[in-house]
């Protein structure tokens, strides 16, 4: 059992760990000591580890198996832009704070009306039929984003659906995407939005409706049976994390000055996944270590040219082959296991889906 | 004629997709893991095939039996470096294996073949078939698609049926422990199941390549991810599921492109797949089971 204590200790090295980064990072931009890549590289690290930490929340502490996530992040990402052109064009707004903002509120209430939608049906499937459903939401959203087509007329947003004759400022211009964004998104707003973002998640696990939440994961005919609204829980835990996806991808779109719908497809869904394995299962801290180190790894092997991916392949088949070793794992529990508490595979939801495999 | 047309080109295609899905399917029922890779096996068989056939010299059949070899191979190489020793652990990880799996074959192949598409020649060399006086016009590709799947359905279901290995690979998958139990080589099995999916593959491979001749180390994601639809939707772990899965999403894809909106035919198929699981939450002929407390 952990105890409060241990609790508190988790948040605070977690919210510690990533104000520290934050006032590094910005003292060696003021210092230009800050390499060109890294510093491209801030803001979208933010919106991953959003993502990675979202993902979390419906993989690792509801236990649901989201294979379509970046879906979300495409639908924050292109009605940010949308608003934000929207607001600069139609309504002549510069501030870019106040159009920074409007935009994360708009793409975040975006995502989670799709997360409410497309929670209702995929949450009454189970286990790989969910993963499926998910794969196939997060594909739809991407062919039917590349045949929406927006502009602004005037004050007026017009859309078109298969029809790019549409007059106006074109603001999406279907399979092409988005061109010319004006890039709005800043560092200092990825950081609070990160924090934001631990804020909610991490108080939702350690809620009410969090115990629920993992009670359901654990054992959902258990929880069902002491009066759990199952349903709704995961519900919950589903729309927050299509939530913060949706922020991500306004503050990852309003980063671009280009951006096509095909950029947010299977691959980069999987990409988020492979951050929240990495970094552990159900542990909010390991997603923002391996989001981070993730993002950097393959720019920093750059040099390698085209083995670059392969080696990234390798790392990652290595990882998961040797840290699944009996003897290694057993090895270094004795080492880090009290460290790593929160690491233990009990934390997982997988305990559920073997006995459920075993019947 | 124009709709018998798109008919019979659906067929093909989930032809394809089906033999696609029974590897995604007889993996899944016998493994207990998604094997994202295996798309990607399906593009190394292409790309052999391709090899053989243009750079070799070989005769279109030997080319077609030097993919399936190496493929078989191939399948079970991966089984046994990298899925063998994650047995006892969790299903994610096995999952992030098989991606890692899927981003090696295709760099590999990046490094050997490069980015740029290669035409892959036409090998099937069979002459198109007209009906209704020219009307109807038929591929020979195609024709050699719907030829090679029933082939292979039918072997299939003798193999599982009749065969000890094919009832070890059904026991397996009703219940891993018990079959151990009863004296079966499980590692064996799992072993054949990767066998016989990678081979398989290779088919789908120079299939797919016959009637869409564009080759990339990419060109495998998409039916992959296809025939993984297929496999869900005819109820993972069923072969017969497969096979129906595949056809129909075939049939739905090229129906939908020619009728609805081409832009939209990937949509349509994904989309019927979530109508399909809602009313079934197991598929067409998914097992349903029953949870026990």
């Amino acid at each position: 059992m952990k105890t409060k204590r241990s609790k508190l200790i988790y948040n605070l090295v977690t919210f510690g760990l990533v104000i520290a980064a934050f006032i590094i990072m910005t003292v060696m931009i003021n210092n230009k000591t800050i390499s060109r890549s890294l510093k491209g590289q801030l803001i979208p690290i933010c919106s991953w580890i959003m993502m990675a930490v979202s993902l979390n929340l419906v993989v690792g502490i509801s236990g649901e198996l989201s294979l379509g996530h970046a879906g979300f992040m495409s639908i924050g990402a292109f009605t940010g832009i949308v608003v934000s052109g929207w607001l600069l064009n139609g309504f002549q707004m510069e501030d870019p704070t106040l159009r920074l903002v409007l935009a994360l509120i708009a793409g975040g209430v975006t995502a989670g009306v799709a997360g409410v939608l497309i929670g209702i049906p995929v949450l009454r499937l189970r286990g790989d039929y969910l993963a499926i459903v998910t794969l196939a939401f997060g594909e739809i959203i991407k062919n039917v984003m590349n045949c929406i087509y927006v502009s602004v007329d005037g004050t007026q947003l017009r859309f078109g659906f298969l029809n790019n004759t549409i007059p106006g400022t074109i603001l999406l211009n279907g399979p092409n995407g988005a061109k010319g964004v004006k890039t709005i998104s800043t560092f200092t707003a990825g950081f609070i939005l990160v924090l934001i973002t631990l804020a909610v998640v991490l108080n939702l696990v350690n809620s009410r409706a969090g115990r629920a939440i993992k009670a359901t994961r654990d054992n959902r005919i258990a929880a069902e049976s002491m009066g759990v609204p199952v349903t709704r829980y995961k519900m919950m835990a589903f729309v927050t994390a299509a939530v913060i996806a949706g922020m991500a991808g306004v503050l990852y779109g309003l980063n671009m000055a280009t951006l096509v719908p095909t950029k947010f497809s299977f691959n980069e869904s999987i990409n988020v996944l492979v951050f929240v394995v990495m970094g552990g299962i159900g542990n909010i801290l390991g997603s923002v270590i391996s989001a981070t180190a993730l993002t950097i790894l393959p720019e920093k092997l750059r040099f390698l040219q085209n083995y670059r991916m392969l080696i990234y392949a390798v790392v990652l088949i290595l990882v998961m082959v040797l840290g699944n070793n009996p003897t290694l794992k057993s090895w270094f529990r004795s080492v880090f296991g009290r460290l790593f508490r929160r690491g233990k595979p009990e934390d997982g939801p997988d305990g559920e889906k073997e006995v459920a495999r075993h019947e | 004629m124009a709709f018998l047309s798109n008919l019979v080109n659906g067929i093909s295609l989930g032809s394809i997709y089906a033999m696609i899905a029974l590897g995604y399917t007889m993996v899944y029922g016998i493994a207990k893991m998604l094997n994202f890779a295996h798309g990607d096996v399906i593009m190394v068989g292409a790309y052999l095939a391709f090899c053989a056939a243009q750079y070799w010299g070989m005769p279109p059949l030997v080319a077609l039996l030097i993919a399936m070899v190496a493929c078989t191979v191939l399948g079970m190489t991966i089984e046994k470096l990298a899925y063998a020793p994650l047995r006892q652990a969790t299903s994610l990880a096995v999952l992030i294996t098989a991606i890692g799996m899927s981003y090696l074959l295709q760099n590999t192949a990046l490094l050997i073949w490069g980015a740029n598409p290669k035409v892959f020649p036409d090998l099937i060399g069979l002459d198109s078939l007209q009906l209704f006086g020219g009307e109807l016009v038929i591929k020979g590709a195609t024709l050699v698609t719907i030829a090679a799947n029933i082939v292979i359905m039918v072997v299939l279901t003798l193999f599982i049926n009749r065969t000890r290995m094919g009832k070890a690979m059904r026991c397996v998958s009703e219940d891993r422990g018990a079959a151990e139990l009863m004296g079966i080589n499980v590692n064996r099995t799992i072993s054949a199941t990767f066998a016989i999916g990678s081979c398989l593959a290779a088919v789908a491979g120079f299939l797919l390549c016959s009637s869409y001749p564009m080759l990339q180390p990419t060109t495998g994601s998409m039916p992959g991810i296809k025939a993984f639809t297929a496999a869900v939707f005819g109820g993972i772990g069923s072969i017969p599921g497969a096979m129906i899965g595949g056809i129909l999403l075939g049939v739905i894809e090229i129906l939908g492109k020619a009728y609805v909106s081409t832009e939209l035919g990937d949509a349509i198929v994904f989309a019927v797949l979530i109508i399909v699981l809602l009313v079934r939450p197991t598929g067409l002929l998914g097992k349903v089971q029953r949870e026990k407390v």
